[in-house]
Formats: C-alpha cells, structure tokens, sequence
C-alpha cells in the first residue's frame, strides 16, 4: 500500500560510516544529489561557454541566456554595485533551482526540501550581506533599522519592528524553500498514493491531480529557486546601497 | 447512479487512506538531526567547488563570449554603416560626374557649334570679299569696255564706211574726213545708241 508520504525526505547513508572527530560526514542521498546538481551544472556551462560562435548553439544559448537572466535580476535590484557578487548570487541561483529540478525527478532525493540545507544557504547569505554591510558602511549601517520620515514617538517601536524582522530574515528565506518544496513533493506523494489505494476505478481523478501538481511543482521548484536568488540580492541591495 | 457511486467510493476511500498514512507517519525527517552534519559538510563541500569553478573558470568565458559577440556585431554594424557611406559618396561621385560631363558635352556642342558659325561666318565673308572684287573688276572691265566701246565703234564704223565707199565708188577715199563724219555723228546720236 501507499509509502509514508514523508519517507521521501529520508536522509540515508550510502557507502561506509564516515566520522571526522565526533562528526559524522557520511556519503548519503542527500550528498549524492548535491553532487549530481553541481556536476550537471558545471557540465553545462562549461559545455555552453566552450565554443564562442556568433550563432550559439542551443546549450551555448541556454548558458548564456541563464547568464544575462541572472545578471539582469542583480543590476535591476541591486544596481551595480553589486556586480562582485554575481557569481555567488548565480551559483546560489543554479545550485537551487537544479536541485528543486532534480527532486522533481521520480524516485529522486530533493535537497532543497531539508530545512538544514536551506538555512545552511540563507544563514550564509544573513551573514555575508551583514557584514558586507558593515565593512562598507561602518556602523551606519545601524541606520537600516532607522527608517527616515517616522515620527519620534513611533521610533523605538518601529526600531524594535525593523530588527526583529532583520533577524528574522534568514528563516524567512530558509522555511520559504524548504517548505514549498516539502509540502509540494508530500502533497504530489499523497495525491500518488490515493491513485494507488483508489485503483483501476477511482484513481483516475487524482491521477489527473497528480499530473496537473507535476506541472504546478516544476512552476514552484523555478519560482522558488527564483525568489530565493532575488530576495538574497534585496538583502545584498540593502547592505550596497543603504538608503533608509 | 454510477457517477454517484464512483465519487462515492473516491470519497469514502480518503479515510481509509487517512488512516493508513497515520499509522506509519512518524514525524519530519528534516528535524531529525543525525545527517545534519553530513548535509552542511557535503553542501559547503560541492556548493563551494561549484562556486570556485563557476566564478573563477565559467563564468568568465561567458561573459568573454558575450562581450566578444557584442562588439562583433557592432564592429559588423559599423562596417556595414561605412559601407553604406562609401556607397553614397560613390553615388554621389557617379551623379557629379554624370552632371559634369552633361555640362561638358553641352559646352562642347555649344564651342562646336559657334565655331562653326564663326567659320561659316568667315568663309562667308571670304566669299563675300572674293565676289565683291570679283564684281567690281567685272565691273572695272565692263566700264573699261564701255569706255572702249565707242571708239572701236568709230574705227569700225570708219573702216567700213571707207570700204563700203571704196567699193561704191571705187576710188580711195580720205580717212580723216570719214573719221570726221563718223566722230561728229557719233557725237550727235552716242546717247541714242549707248544709253547713257
């Protein structure tokens, strides 16, 4: 009968036990897939930046229409000044998307859909934009939390608001993923499982869901992959150009 | 009926499914922190590999390519804008030249065509001068002739009247005094005969 619907997100090891000190570094699914995505990545960009013909062919033409993609996204949110950063905000981009676009592969491992891999990236990003933040403006870059134009009286509430939510920022960012790409792959397992349970006569109607959410998925493993990148260069946007 | 019976048996199957997931459901594997480890090493591990290799070997050539097509395209668009320019002062050229010799032939048909006038006006005048001499010495002579005239006429007249006397009479006769009979009648009636 029908798996446990979370049995997909089940971490396990592959190969033998590895412990460094008191950690355990094993080779697992999740490892597996993490490599499988970078490699995929590098294969196709270096694949698509190997020949540098006026007429690109289709693998050049996909590396390079990712390239200005993304590289539009920075210069429209963050400006220029962030242009020191558009290889990690485009590693960030593509590692994600591939790996939301991996796990829409059947029987595959989503890496995103762990909220330790997802806070992992976002904390990375919380703290980098931090302190790109401080080295670039000193302790100006408390006025983040200031905002101009806010009467007096409101200021340590709204001081107190803007700090919070400052904070919470990379949870945001982290629960935002690795809930989509959860709540999506448990849901398209629940919908797999009533076609299962439901059989020759009654599957058919959340067959036909199964289908439709397959396509809704591939839109939010794009999305999400989407959203992450251009919410970490608001933040990186926040740190470059402070206009509070 | 049967559409009924089949939503039926859709909807009453959803609790026994329900059932069944609750039963082997035990909890998120995403907080179960035994490969929490594991995940953040191989995640900083293969993200990290990729960054290095994408910023510092990939990216690079991308950006390279695109710029290099970028400035080709312009340098074709440029060249092809030269040419256009070439082309339109070649044009220009061929119609200045076209209009040059336009005028130059004109002006060669005009100079060709005075100067025929002028030699036709020449030789005209030539011919002009050479029948005037002409006229006049054919009129010098005329006059020449007519001044002559009356003295041949005289003489003749003498010489015959003296033989046409010689044979009448058949004696000779004295020149002077016919000459003096001929002067005075031709005085008389020269009008009548010369017209003048």
């Amino acid at each position: 009968m029908a798996a446990n619907p979370m049995s997909q997100f089940d971490v396990y090891r592959i190969g033998p036990e590895i412990k460094v000190g008191a950690f355990d570094i094993s080779f697992t699914n999740a490892s597996l897939f993490m490599i499988l995505s970078t490699v995929s990545i590098l294969l196709i960009f270096n694949i698509g930046s190997k020949k540098n013909s006026i007429l690109p062919n289709k693998i050049q033409l996909l590396a390079e229409l990712s390239y200005t993609f993304v590289s539009k996204m920075i210069s429209d949110t963050a400006g220029s000044k962030a242009k020191p950063y558009f290889a990690f905000i485009f590693s960030l981009f593509m590692f994600v998307l591939f790996c939301n676009m991996f796990g829409m592969i059947p029987y595959t491992f989503t890496v995103t859909s762990h909220i330790i891999v997802t806070f992992v990236l976002a904390a990375f990003i919380f703290i980098g934009v931090t302190v790109i933040g401080f080295i670039k403006h000193g302790f100006g870059y408390l006025k983040l939390f200031v905002p101009s134009g806010v009467p007096a009286v409101l200021l340590p509430l709204i001081v107190v608001i803007e700090i919070i939510s400052y904070l919470s920022r990379p949870i945001s960012l982290s629960v935002r993923l690795f809930a989509n790409m959860m709540a999506g792959h448990t849901m398209m397992k629940v919908f797999g499982g009533f076609v299962i349970s439901l059989g020759i006569v009654g599957g058919w109607l959340p067959l036909s869901f199964s289908v439709a959410l397959t396509g809704l998925e591939i839109l939010v493993a794009f999305l999400q992959a989407y959203v992450f990148a251009i919410l970490t260069c608001i933040y990186l946007n926040d740190a470059l150009n402070l206009h509070h | 009926m049967v559409k009924k019976i089949y939503f039926q048996s859709i909807f009453f199957s959803f609790f026994f499914i329900k059932e069944a997931f609750a039963a082997e459901s035990g909890g998120m594997p995403q907080l179960n922190p035994e490969f929490w480890v594991s995940q953040i090493f191989w995640l900083i591990l293969t993200f990290g590999i990729m960054y290095l290799v994408l910023s510092k070997l990939i990216l690079p050539k991308i950006s390279n390519n695109l710029e290099s097509r970028k400035s080709q395209i312009l340098e074709n668009i440029e060249a092809a804008e030269k040419q256009r320019e070439d082309s339109d002062a070649k044009l220009k050229e061929y119609d200045e030249i076209i209009s040059k010799s336009k005028l130059e032939a004109n002006s060669i048909f005009n100079q060709a065509r005075e100067k025929a006038l002028k030699d036709i006006g020449a030789k005209r005048e030539v011919l002009d001068r050479q029948i005037d001499n002409e006229i006049a010495e054919a009129e010098k002579e005329i006059d020449a002739l007519r001044k002559n005239a009356p003295d041949k006429i005289n003489k003749i007249a003498i010489e015959t009247s003296s033989e046409l006397l010689q044979k009448l009479i058949g004696a000779e006769v004295n020149n002077s005094s016919i000459s003096a009979i001929v002067d005075d009648l031709s005085k008389r009636n020269g009008d009548k005969y010369y017209g003048n």
